[in-house]
């Protein structure tokens, strides 16, 4: 019994789904919302690998490399602003962040 | 059933079990501890798809950089977890009924219409040049320019993240650069004009000659 495709697919699936159900829980703690966003890129980049390896195809895997830099631009600039708010507002629940009444 | 697919479940369990744990953990710091054990488990799966520049990458990067600034951050702040964690389990239902659409969906799509069943045999080139050299010539041949689009974001996020948290001290003395170069002469040395000579002031007057130091009286 080999690994195939469709076995990685559906970790990315899983995985991907477990995040979803992570913001849903956590909607109020700012930061494991973020982490919930890495989790999600990693399930998008693992559907990249997999597809890069069984089609042979090194395009994937440059496109991961380029979601990388993109989530690590993300989540420096997603700490930072959690910080501001934090010397702001001296917590960091999302229900509280309604200054805007939007 | 092969070494490759046991280490694959293996990787995958932990992958699985860790997530779940990280969306579900109680205290920050042991969601920040198994977002890494989530990466790390996810690089050895990488390896396995002998993807090992990109897996050496995450756990430099993601490991190695931006998890320890989640660790700071977290450790930083001093959050209250209990109002936070004020009605957790409120939207666990409907948080499970899109979770499990979500994954059933991709799962259809995915089953019904990628069926690759075998892995491709690495080509000789492959082989020689390794993963690593193959992905720098496809980004350095093919992908330059989004490479340098990737800098400039990257660059624009170290200004952006300085310039957000920032703060100036009130009480802190600096020095303004702009105006020390726009300094003239004028503004630093006055230039007083005077007689070229002046009176000699009077002569002391003669005072008797003292006793000689040292005299005993």
């Amino acid at each position: 019994m080999t690994v195939t495709l469709s076995h990685y697919l559906s970790l990315g699936a899983i995985l991907f789904a477990l995040s979803v159900i992570g913001i849903f829980l956590n909607r109020r703690n700012l930061i494991v919302l973020l982490m919930a966003i890495e989790l999600m890129l990693l399930a998008v980049n693992m559907n990249f690998v997999a597809f890069s390896y069984y089609l042979s195809d090194m395009h994937g895997q440059v496109f991961v490399f380029f979601i990388l830099t993109v989530a690590a631009a993300e989540s420096a600039i997603g700490l930072a602003l959690l910080v501001l708010l934090f010397r702001n507002k001296s917590n960091i629940n999302v229900d509280e962040l309604n200054t805007l009444k939007g | 059933m092969t070494t490759q697919t046991a280490l694959f479940y293996v990787f995958s369990a932990v992958l699985l079990f860790a997530a779940f744990r990280v969306i579900t953990a109680r205290s920050t710091v042991h969601a920040a501890l198994f977002l890494v054990l989530s990466f790390f488990s996810a690089s050895c799966i990488w390896m396995l798809l002998r993807a090992e520049f990109l897996a050496i990458a995450l756990v430099l990067v993601y490991v190695g950089a931006v998890m320890v600034l989640f660790l700071f951050v977290v450790m930083m702040l001093d959050v209250n977890v209990d109002g936070l964690r004020e009605g957790f389990w409120k939207h666990f239902p409907l948080a499970a009924i899109v979770g499990v659409v979500i994954a059933l969906e991709m799962a259809a799509v995915l089953l019904g219409g990628f069926d690759v069943r075998e892995a491709p045999l690495e080509t000789a080139k492959a082989i020689s040049d390794g993963n690593t050299k193959l992905l720098g010539i496809e980004v350095y041949t093919n992908y330059l320019y989004p490479l340098q689009i990737a800098a400039v974001l990257l660059l624009v996020a170290i200004v952006a993240a300085i310039a957000l948290t920032l703060r100036q001290r009130k009480d802190s003395r600096f020095l303004n650069p702009s105006q020390q170069v726009r300094a003239k002469k004028i503004d630093r040395l006055r230039i007083v004009k005077m007689k070229a000579t002046v009176e000699a002031p009077p002569a002391p007057p003669v005072v008797p000659a003292a006793d000689p130091k040292g005299a005993v009286k």
